[in-house]
């Protein structure tokens, strides 16, 4: 039960250290964020085509254009659904690996996951002229999405195997295992990269720069399916996490299933990531910045942080995406570039006022 | 009662505890006491399912393995004897913690109760990272209690392990600490604490455990275990145990000194 009566701001004096009602105003706030980004999403455009204004038509009984149509239904609206998704898949797959590594810089790019499905991509892109026809047939334009994927799913099992001694995952060996695993896929990639052809070199560096300018809703149906399931795991996750933050056996000892909940999550982030680097390439530092911004503002409870993270997620995405497509058009500038230049500064910012608080 | 038979354990291939045997009855508070290095927060991270071990552990009558993680969290609580939190969560919420094994999670002001209980009244809202050592501890004592704070729940006496509880605290806040674990078997709990301090232990035990080398030496109550004796050939000093004055108990107390008194 949420109220906004004056009342509540005196509960959320830092005094009495409880912060679910804030935390529970954040989220109704985000998302309120996230429907106005949504329609906005819908509105801007090369085009100047505007959602309001095609509404306004229908409402007033004209038919809305087919150019209209097309634009608003066929091209932003998958690739707005698709940043919603892949901005919420990011946000909350860096939240669930902080909480499982206990430090809040981890990130999927951190273990490998990304970097494997990075791999998956590229060598979908400069090997799969050798793909077998039959196969080519059948994958046809999924055949980068797909290879992403299972470049991340085979490196996040990888990693387990590794990091997994008599049911004991290890954090420490999984992240030193991330880094060996994201430094090989890394080598294979630039190996790749040398065999790359011209027109495959322009592919690669805008699938690696990250954009959600291939977003169809054929693409969309590729990617909702495993990002919905992994986004609806994360509620199963949340007071393991709480309970992690204490250790592996403390959290054992209040009674959570320690071994099964980080199976849960190293799932979970290996199909959100997955699905999302499959789909929109490497985008980065969503994953890093929003869990922070929000630790700080409402504090590490994963029961709110995890759907905070989505909803901020998807907002961050969206915002970057009308940056992206509106600031050289007609032309495009990949999203990546937006992230990471509206999230490293910002990323470097949280670090320098908060060195004295934050112990990282 | 938990009732541990011939407990080994080795760990990266050296052998830490040596077929250890010991008992610690239902409503009594049982300390673990024995030099550095003897094995006693091994034992007690054996018994809480922590650590593989060879022998058998039964708590109230069943093998420990046999109990589900959420069965063990509703009978038993474990403070460890150092707790790092990875985020920064206020004293509050690292009490609420506590409510994860649902006993009493309908119990919102329970928290704020037990940090009262602890000496932690008004620190609710302080950042755990920037509490003393002192005060870590007692928080963290605060979640633990808050997770079995009914010393016994369904005819059934609920347990502490308590690691070390006061080897951050002045000794005003020891005799508390102590007291609260006192209070807590008082009212039918029953208590395992691995103990630095012998007079404490003496103070506040019903049964001792002495271990050295990773091995028990002797288990009993306090004044047929702290002897010149046993003190003497498990800690490898001098030590003279000396009877308390009357007003405070006639418990044994303990002075290690380096004369040779003969």
């Amino acid at each position: 039960m949420v109220t906004f009566d004056t009342s509540i701001a005196s509960k959320f004096r830092r005094s009495s250290g409880d912060r679910r009602d804030l935390a529970m105003r954040v989220i109704w706030i985000s998302a309120l964020l996230l429907a106005v980004m949504i329609v906005a999403s819908l509105t801007v455009g090369a085009s100047g085509t505007s959602l309001l204004a095609a509404l306004m038509d229908w409402a007033s009984g004209l038919d809305i254009g087919l150019r209209e149509r097309v634009i608003l239904f066929d091209i932003r609206a998958p690739r707005t659904l698709m940043g919603v998704l892949v901005g919420a898949s990011l946000a909350v797959s860096g939240a669930v690996m902080q909480g499982l590594f206990r430090n809040p810089l981890a990130d999927p790019g951190l273990v490998g996951v990304s970097a494997g499905a990075g791999l998956g991509a590229i060598l979908a892109i400069v090997l799969g002229g050798l793909l077998p026809p039959a196969i080519a047939a059948f994958t046809g334009i999924y055949t980068v999405p797909m290879a992403a994927f299972l470049g991340g799913w085979l490196t996040t099992m990888l990693l387990y195997r590794v990091s997994t001694n008599r049911g004991r995952t290890s954090v420490a060996v999984m992240l030193l295992a991330g880094i060996a695993v994201g430094a090989l896929s890394g080598a294979l990639s630039g190996v790749l990269v040398y065999m790359a052809d011209d027109a495959q070199l322009r592919d690669l560096t805008f699938w690696g720069l990250g954009s959600l300018a291939g977003a169809t809703w054929t693409k969309f149906a590729v990617a909702a399916p495993l990002i919905a399931l992994s986004l609806a795991a994360t509620p199963f996750l949340a007071k393991g996490l709480n309970a992690l933050t204490l250790g592996e056996a403390t959290a054992q000892h209040l009674g959570i299933r320690v071994q099964l909940m980080k199976n849960v999550a190293i799932l979970t982030v290996a199909g959100a990531t997955g699905a999302a680097v499959a789909v929109s390439g490497g985008i980065g530092f969503v994953g890093i910045v929003i869990p922070h911004l929000l630790r700080l503002a409402i504090g590490p409870d994963h029961r709110y942080l995890l759907p905070a993270s989505a909803l901020l997620g998807g907002s961050l995405l969206l915002f970057s995406d009308m940056i992206s497509r509106t600031i050289i058009a007609p032309a495009e500038l990949p999203i990546g570039i937006v992230t990471a230049t509206i999230g490293g500064p910002f990323f470097l910012y949280i670090l320098l006022r908060n060195r004295g608080v934050l112990d990282i | 009662m938990i009732d541990a038979q011939k407990i080994s354990v080795t760990l990266s291939g050296a052998p830490i505890l040596n077929e250890v045997s010991f008992r610690a009855q239902a409503g009594q508070l049982t300390a673990v006491v024995g030099p550095n290095g003897s094995g006693k927060t091994t034992l007690l991270k054996a018994a809480t399912g922590e650590l593989p071990y060879s022998g058998v552990i039964d708590l109230d009558g069943r093998d420990i393995q046999d109990y589900s993680t959420a069965d063990l969290a509703a009978r038993r609580a474990v403070l460890p004897q150092a707790a790092a939190l990875a985020f920064p969560f206020t004293v509050l919420e690292v009490v609420r913690l506590g409510l994860l094994s649902g006993l009493h999670a309908e119990d919102d002001d329970l928290p704020s109760r037990v940090l009262a209980h602890v000496g932690l009244a008004g620190f609710e809202g302080r950042f755990y990272h920037a509490l003393s050592g002192g005060e870590q501890q007692r928080c963290q004592l605060a979640r633990v209690l808050v997770q079995v704070w009914q010393p016994v729940r369904s005819g059934r006496s609920s347990w502490l392990f308590l690691d070390e509880p006061v080897s951050a605290l002045d000794i005003g806040y020891q005799l508390e600490v102590m007291q609260i674990a006192r209070d807590f078997v008082d009212k039918g709990g029953s208590v395992v604490a691995v103990m630095h301090d012998l007079n404490l232990t003496s103070m506040f035990a019903d049964s001792v455990a002495l271990l050295a080398g990773g091995r028990l030496l002797v288990q009993g109550d306090p004044t047929t275990v702290l002897t010149d004796q046993h003190l003497s050939a498990a800690y490898n000093c001098n030590v003279r145990v000396n009877v308390a004055p009357e007003q405070i108990g006639q418990v044994p107390f303990i002075l290690p000194h380096m004369a040779s008194l003969g």
